[in-house]
């Protein structure tokens, strides 16, 4: 794994930390008051800020930073999250998604926009709490305890009272000169305290530090070792003066320290070189420097040989010996004890690991080409295990073999093998449904609207491909709601509604398809000026006579607007005749049910995946084709009482009273040119673009089942009035039918002009 | 023999870092994503040094500390503490829960090679 790899994975933790932060704002803003969400807020922006800074990515880091100081003050009570600042938060939620982005793909951001949101953040941050309250505290705070601590921090000329000669010396010459006459040394006074043992610092390690820096010379102060019986061996008992002639300085001497300053009295002062003698004559300790031998440090087992204490010589082996005494005494018991516990762990660690891997991995990421080949290979299998199915059907007439049995199993697991490959491209709705609190957010900010959008069934799951093609239609069906369904608040309040609007978003799964509601309780259709609309635009004759949910449908035809003027989001040229076909597009079916001054409801009906299909065989002309299922309401065979001729060439059928045109499929699509007898047929009773129903002639109905649905674009060319082909079990091709552009092609428009309409996935 | 040093941190791209890192400069690595799965793992890892991030679900990582400095067997080890900025409040609490060093992030990995280096034998 190289870096870009990782880079790629921060992109996609960004992208999750975002929808946690989102979800988790808009928790907060609906009076959540569990710190857990808080901090999983906090930690989302945390994280972002910390892989951001590993990488680099500088404005992305200095707005998280903000956002995060500012989240803090929420996650320390020092700020009320009120619906103002999470309005402020939100955004900048937004913002730290387009920093993201334009992190990730280039391109810039909106830098006006993100400086006023820092700006906006930093006065929440530092308005509802007094600003020395703030982030720069905890710096002087956390002087102090070090100021307190035992160690007395010596400023370099105070040297007095160690016992050394002060030794006067410019602090120019001292600062102005490297290693050019001699490098200084720097005396060392270093008592741990247990604490340093505990806490997991060692002595020896910080000796050896010290002496990588230059010539180093070790004094061990032995004194406090009390006798055997009456050692503890989690205490300190030793001290080590050290003296280390060094050009790292003073500095580089302390940073050695860094981790252990706090559980240590340490003393360090520089002397020129040519008096460290003089120095250490005038110590009251006879204090003779030794050289430090690393190698023995590596040697790490020989402490126990040295286990007498009395004799000290002042030779290297004993410093080194004594300091790895002392840091080992510490630590000796609690690991010896456990040495035997250690060692049967250590056997077992392979084990352990093997679990490790298992508790660790609950879910893995997987390229999709790779999911998509084994969704192609699954398809494969069960064409081939249709056709096996046949052939043998074919060949063996006695049913109960044991080839038989063994196939029904294949064809068991097939289907189990289908369903599992589907399951791993289903993904929640939920990351399209936060997308759309955006577009709620910003499209009541131009409006001037005050919106709220409520989310239910975020983790119904549906076919990948479906939900990439879900978020253009959604977001532009969230528009309209708020820019034309819902009132402005003021109006709201006059009619005693609450002056913030409602949108709510729902999905849930019923009979194997998803359906998707979007429903406002804004004004509902305007159905008169709707229908002056059609009028004027040429839709509808002006004596016509419509239902109500025929009026409804005619917001989904062409270019049609109620909106007296373009405004800034309408402005964009999409109809809602564009948002139904690219429901269409995806086998699904939309409508609208509305009621005045309650608001509308959006329903769309969508298949839950684009490479199977549950569809009806036919016949007609000779030619088997497939009627998706989800399209027929009602099969029929038409009586010869029930049909009716109408105009030149139309006929209809009359089902419970009510009467419906019938299409001669074969005729549509060209299979033959006198119209069949309908008689003959069956009629299936389809669902069609506006609501209306319509009854297609085919010649018979061979079965229903699921077919893999197989692209006629890809693999041939478009062709009108055909969705799509699959290959059935006999290893006939059959093409799938699209049904609204067969009804639309009866209606007398040409199968040609409606090729756009029959795009299909 | 190959020092064994364990990661603690909830955040995806952070964890692959220290991976890709250590394993560069010789380390056998192993990782947790958070403090209570941290104190699962340590339990049969047998490491030489733990590096931990604060920010963590679950449990934080001065709450994984005092869980480390609180089992006989790992109460020694030394355990540094990924943090970000110099912040001397968190660096303080860590130092009380235990900790023996922290990295200050966003580290490069020589920053972090010394740190180990530097609280292990």
């Amino acid at each position: 794994m190289d870096m870009n790899e990782i880079k790629e994975i921060f992109f996609q933790e960004c992208e999750e930390q975002l929808a946690e932060l989102e979800s988790g704002l808009l928790k907060l803003n609906d009076g959540d008051r569990d710190p857990e969400t808080v901090n999983a807020v906090f930690r989302a922006v945390h994280s972002i800020k910390g892989g951001a800074g590993a990488f680099g990515l500088d404005d992305l880091v200095s707005f998280a930073h903000v956002f995060e100081t500012t989240l803090d003050c929420v996650r320390s009570n020092k700020l009320e999250p009120t619906q103002d600042v999470l309005k402020v938060m939100l955004k900048s939620a937004d913002v730290l998604a387009d920093l993201t982005n334009a992190a990730r793909d280039g391109g810039s951001v909106d830098e006006a926009r993100s400086r006023t949101l820092i700006r906006e953040l930093e006065a929440l941050a530092n308005g509802e709490t007094p600003a020395a309250t703030e982030a720069p505290a905890p710096k002087p705070a956390a002087a102090a305890p070090k100021a307190a601590a035992p160690a007395p921090v010596v400023e370099k000329p105070a040297v007095n009272d160690e016992g050394f000669q002060p030794i006067p010396f410019s602090f120019g010459d001292f600062d102005e000169e490297p290693a050019a006459h001699y490098v200084p040394t720097c005396q060392i006074l270093f008592k741990p305290k247990k604490d340093l043992y505990a806490k997991g610092n060692e002595a020896v390690l910080l000796l050896r530090d010290l002496s990588r820096l230059g010539e180093m010379s070790v004094y061990c102060d032995m004194d406090a070792l009390p006798t055997l019986d009456k050692m503890n061996p989690e205490e300190a008992y030793f001290s080590w003066k050290i003296s280390v002639t060094t050009d790292k300085g003073e500095d580089g001497v302390r940073s050695v320290f860094e981790f252990a300053e706090w559980d240590c009295d340490l003393d360090i002062h520089t002397i020129e070189e040519d008096v460290v003698s003089e120095a250490t004559d005038d110590e009251e300790l006879p204090m003779q420097p030794v050289p430090f031998d690393l190698s023995i440090l590596d040697d790490g087992g020989s402490v126990a040989a040295e286990d007498e204490p009395a004799v000290i010589e002042s030779d290297a082996a004993a410093a080194v010996a004594a300091a790895e005494t002392a840091s080992k005494v510490a630590q000796v018991a609690s690991r010896a004890a456990d040495n035997a516990k250690a060692a049967a762990a250590a056997s077992a660690a392979s084990a352990a690991q093997a679990n490790q891997a298992a508790a660790a991995g609950q879910t893995i990421r997987v390229d999709l080409d790779r999911v998509d080949r084994l969704i192609n290979l699954v398809g494969e299998l069960v064409i081939n295990q249709a056709m096996l199915s046949q052939s043998v059907v074919e060949n063996d007439s006695n049913g109960t073999s044991s080839i038989n049995m063994g196939l029904e199993e294949l064809q068991q697991l097939t289907r189990e093998i289908q369903d599992s490959v589907m399951a791993i491209r289903a993904q929640p709705v939920k990351p399209v449904f936060q997308r759309m609190a955006r577009t709620v957010r910003e499209i009541a900010d131009i409006t001037g609207k005050s919106v709220r959008l409520i989310t239910e069934g975020e983790n119904t799951e549906v076919d990948k491909t479906v939900i990439d093609k879900l978020a253009e239609p959604l977001t532009h069906m969230i528009r309209n709601a708020v820019d034309h369904g819902l009132e402005m608040p003021e109006k709201r309040e006059a009619l005693g509604k609450n002056p913030e609007g409602t949108v709510r978003l729902t999905a849930k799964h019923r009979s194997g398809r998803i359906v998707i509601e979007l429903a406002d309780d804004g004004a509902g259709i305007n159905r008169e000026k709707v229908r002056q609309k059609a009028i004027d635009n040429d839709l509808i004759a002006a004596d016509a006579n419509l239902s109500d949910e025929e009026i409804d449908n005619l917001i989904f035809h062409a270019g049609f607007s109620t909106a007296d003027k373009v405004s800034d989001l309408s402005g964009r040229g999409v109809g809602m005749d564009v948002v139904k076909r690219s429901i269409q597009a995806l086998g699904g079916r939309i409508s609208i049910s509305s009621k005045p001054g309650q608001g509308s409801v959006f329903t769309m009906s969508l298949p839950l995946t684009l490479a199977v299909l549950d569809g009806m065989v036919v016949t007609v002309a000779g030619q088997t084709l497939v009627v998706p299922l989800t399209a027929i309401v009602e099969t029929l065979q038409p009586e010869a009482s029930a049909i009716h001729s109408f105009g030149a060439s139309q006929r209809l059928i009359s089902i419970r009273n009510s009467f419906c045109p019938l299409v001669d499929v074969g005729r549509i699509l060209n299979f033959r040119n006198i119209q069949a007898n309908p008689m003959d047929g069956v009629a299936l009773l389809v669902e069609s673009e506006g609501g209306g129903q319509r009854a297609l002639m085919v010649d018979a109905i061979q079965g229903q089942r699921q077919v893999v649905i197989k692209s006629l674009e890809a693999n041939y060319t478009h062709v009108p009035g055909i969705a799509a082909a699959t290959i059935l079990g006999d290893g006939r091709v059959a093409l799938i039918l699209d049904v609204d552009a067969v009804v639309a092609a009866s209606r007398g428009h040409s199968l040609r002009q409606d090729i756009s309409l029959a795009a299909t996935g | 023999m190959k020092k064994k040093v364990l990661t603690v941190d909830d955040s995806r791209t952070i964890r692959n870092m220290l991976l890709v890192t250590l394993n560069n400069a010789g380390f056998e690595t192993i990782q947790a994503e958070d403090g209570i799965e941290g104190l699962e793992v340590l339990e049969n890892a047998n490491p030489d040094v733990i590096v931990t991030d604060i920010n963590m679900p679950r449990l934080d990582g001065f709450g994984f500390i005092e869980g480390v400095r609180r089992n006989e067997k790992y109460r020694a080890i030394p355990i540094l503490v990924l943090t970000t900025e110099s912040d001397a409040e968190k660096k303080n609490r860590a130092r009380q829960a235990g900790a023996t060093g922290w990295i200050v992030k966003p580290f490069d990995p020589t920053k972090l090679i010394d740190a180990i280096e530097r609280v292990t034998a």
